[in-house]
């Protein structure tokens, strides 16, 4: 008896099971179809995320390719221009002071009209004339004969750049079906520059300026040299200065502050500062560097300066982390060797992390090698004709000097601001790049 | 128990981390040879015990000795005491193989030139041959010294652990669980390692392993919550323990 009822209920309780296990998987079944849908909806959000990431970015470069490419090439002329000596030096002295002043945009005036023979009306030389780039091509002249006086009298071939008007007509960026009242060129000009294009006279070359010469009125003549080597002083000094601070401070902070609300504070702030909006650091550049220790506006000095506090906070961030990411057991390693806490820091935990130091450092750098706005705080928006020799020389910087063209009218200068955008994209996909690779390097050293 | 020449001697040794007493007062003498094993559940005290030996405490944020740890009759917590001449005498091996990330000639030297203990290549180059040797590793690295320590396997990494702290000639190699991260193989060439450096060293592990306990030791501590339950000889706390907490934790029903 007792026995019978023990098989039943275990037969009871097998069917029981059964059913359970039954119920739970076809609930399992119809709720796989929902989980697979949501795994299926998530992925396709983030492709779509991925793809307007993309996208955008594409766009960008295309688009400043589209517009920047054209300025690596320029116009040129090249005249043979006649040295005549009754023009240079009249009295035939060839005194160096009458040789700086001479009138050289008469000898280039005459090579111009000496192309079209016909053209001699005033209104119509004009004109002619204004088809060169005159400041640059009387420059070059002057610079040749003040060397080597004994040019003077014979003829010699030069290369000068066209005049920016001329050269957008040929790079198609001016309409030649407008009406000429509203089109920079004339006529009668666009039949000249037909005429010198055929004759060989002018021809598109690399655009050396841009790359050699600092800023200039004339878009055919400026150049980014002096925004290059302005930006790489500002570099230089905001590295030199911010990368022992901060990794000081950060290694003090870490490893050899006492743990109290005073160190709480400390790093709150260091971490506020990373916040501070870029042109409040200007201003406090400007207050305490050039107001109160007297440095002169527009310098890279200052520059530096301001944009090492800049740094600053992400190199202290940056550095934090590096040295978290290294493990206790290696301290615990040199500690338990009789190794002092300043000795297991610097000798084991340092080394480790300097691959992460380095790398944030360089990201930081990237990022004062892009700030623009307090660097108009500090004045460093003026324009300078020359290359600074020294960090005490006036100087921009090159997104300073993206904003300067972009903000000029002529049609010319927005190639160039494009190129210069290319350019500064380049140098700072180069300095990513250096951050892998020097990141990789030493990680592979482990 | 009674030992004749004690290397340390603990009397109402208490450690407290911030409020948290993880040490209730404990009293030992440690053999100046020999392998002294200290086994308990997890989280019983074992290894923090181990830490005031070369006062690895001390780099615990909140962590508070009190009691007192006598070497050799000194006090190693006496004022007058730098740790790190401290940790030159005892020496330490971790539960996870920490070599540098140096060659294994670096790892190895590192000791010996903090303390300034050698002059010129040919002793510094003799001193790490001596400690490769003891540890049992010279044969298996003598033609790759320049190699990384970090590319050894994890056995040999802890042999190297332990040549690194044999190169600034300890008295005492303390080890906390140094073969929980091996396979049985490396474990037991650890194991022989164990029992060949107990002739020169006062060694103390911390294990998990019972088996390894019963196998490397001379004498064992059993520590429950905080206390100090057993210590005595290694057969009589497996064969014959005086508590039954400790029976319990060697027969398998706590911990």
């Amino acid at each position: 008896m007792a026995s019978s009822s023990h098989i039943q209920n275990s037969e009871a309780l097998e069917t029981e099971t059964k059913r359970e296990s039954q119920l739970a998987a076809e609930r399992a079944k119809k709720h796989l179809k929902s989980r697979r849908a949501r795994e299926w909806r998530f992925k396709l959000w983030g492709r779509a995320a991925v793809l307007f990431a993309l996208a955008s970015l594409i766009w960008l470069l295309f688009s400043l390719a589209g517009t920047g490419f054209t300025a690596f090439q320029q116009n040129f002329m090249t005249l043979d221009v006649e040295l005549t000596e009754s023009v240079i030096s009249p009295d035939g002295t060839r005194d160096p002071q009458e040789l700086r002043g001479a009138n050289y945009r008469r000898v280039l005036q005459e090579t111009m009209y000496d192309l079209f023979p016909e053209v001699t009306e005033r209104r119509e030389r004009r004109d002619l004339f204004a088809l060169t780039s005159a400041s640059g091509a009387t420059h070059q002249i002057r610079l040749m004969v003040y060397n080597d006086p004994s040019l003077i009298g014979q003829t010699v071939t030069l290369t000068v750049p066209t005049s920016d008007n001329v050269d957008q007509l040929l790079k198609g960026y001016i309409d030649r079906d407008l009406p000429e009242s509203l089109r920079k060129v004339s006529n009668e000009q666009i039949v000249w520059i037909d005429s010198l294009k055929k004759r060989g006279i002018i021809k598109k070359k690399f655009n050396t300026i841009l790359f050699t010469h600092p800023d200039s009125r004339d878009p055919e003549l400026a150049g980014i040299a002096g925004a290059v080597v302005g930006s790489i002083m500002i570099v230089v000094i905001a590295f030199l200065l911010a990368l022992p601070i901060g990794v000081g401070s950060a290694l003090y902070l870490d490893e050899f502050a006492p743990k109290n609300k005073w160190t709480d504070l400390i790093e709150i702030n260091i971490n506020n500062l990373a916040a501070v909006p870029s042109i409040v650091f200007g201003l406090l550049g400007l207050a305490i560097f050039i107001n109160f220790m007297g440095l002169s506006r527009s310098i890279p000095l200052v520059g530096g300066m301001v944009l090492a506090l800049r740094a600053f906070p992400t190199i202290v961030v940056a550095t934090r982390a590096a040295l978290r990411s290294v493990g206790p057991g290696i301290v615990n390693g040199a500690l338990s060797l009789g190794a002092s806490h300043t000795q297991s820091v610097f000798q084991q935990k340092l080394p480790l992390a300097a691959p992460g130091i380095l790398t944030g450092s360089i990201i930081a750098m990237a990022q004062v090698l892009g700030e623009t706005a307090p660097l108009l705080m500090i004045g460093m928006v003026a324009f300078v004709t020359e290359v600074p020799n020294s960090v005490t020389d006036p100087s921009t910087a090159l997104p300073v000097q993206i904003f300067l063209w972009s903000d000029s009218a002529e049609r010319a200068w927005s190639e160039r601001t494009a190129a210069a955008i290319i350019i500064l994209l380049v140098i700072l996909i180069l300095m990513n790049g250096l951050a892998i690779w020097l990141r990789n390097r030493l990680e592979k050293r482990r | 128990m009674d030992i004749q020449n004690p290397k340390f001697v603990c009397r109402d040794v208490r450690v407290h981390y911030g409020d948290f007493e993880a040490l209730h007062g404990i009293n030992i003498d440690i053999a100046d040879r020999g392998v002294t094993a200290f086994i308990g559940p997890s989280g019983c005290g074992k290894s923090t015990f181990l830490r005031t030996f070369n006062r690895m405490n001390d780099t615990i944020e909140g962590a508070r000795v009190s009691g007192s740890v006598t070497m050799d009759g000194q006090d190693i917590y006496d004022k007058g005491l730098d740790p790190v001449l401290l940790r030159a005498r005892v020496g330490m091996v971790f539960q996870k193989p920490n070599p540098f990330p140096k060659s294994i000639y670096d790892n190895v030297a590192y000791g010996p030139k903090i303390h300034g203990m050698t002059s010129g290549k040919a002793e510094m180059d003799a001193l790490v041959e001596r400690s490769l040797r003891r540890a049992g590793l010279w044969e298996e690295v003598k033609d790759r010294l320049k190699i990384a320590g970090t590319g050894l396997s994890g056995g040999q990494q802890q042999r190297l652990v332990i040549a690194r702290a044999i190169a600034v000639n300890p008295e005492v190699i303390l080890m906390d669980e140094p073969a929980s991260a091996l396979d049985p193989i490396a474990t037991a060439k650890l194991e022989a390692l164990i029992q060949e450096l107990k002739e020169r060293y006062c060694i103390i592990i911390v294990t998990h392993s019972m088996a390894q306990a019963a196998r490397v030791s001379d004498k064992t501590a059993f520590f429950y919550m905080g206390d100090l339950i057993e210590y005595d000889a290694t057969e009589k706390i497996f064969t014959n323990p005086g508590d039954t907490r400790t029976q319990d934790y060697i027969t398998g029903r706590t911990g």
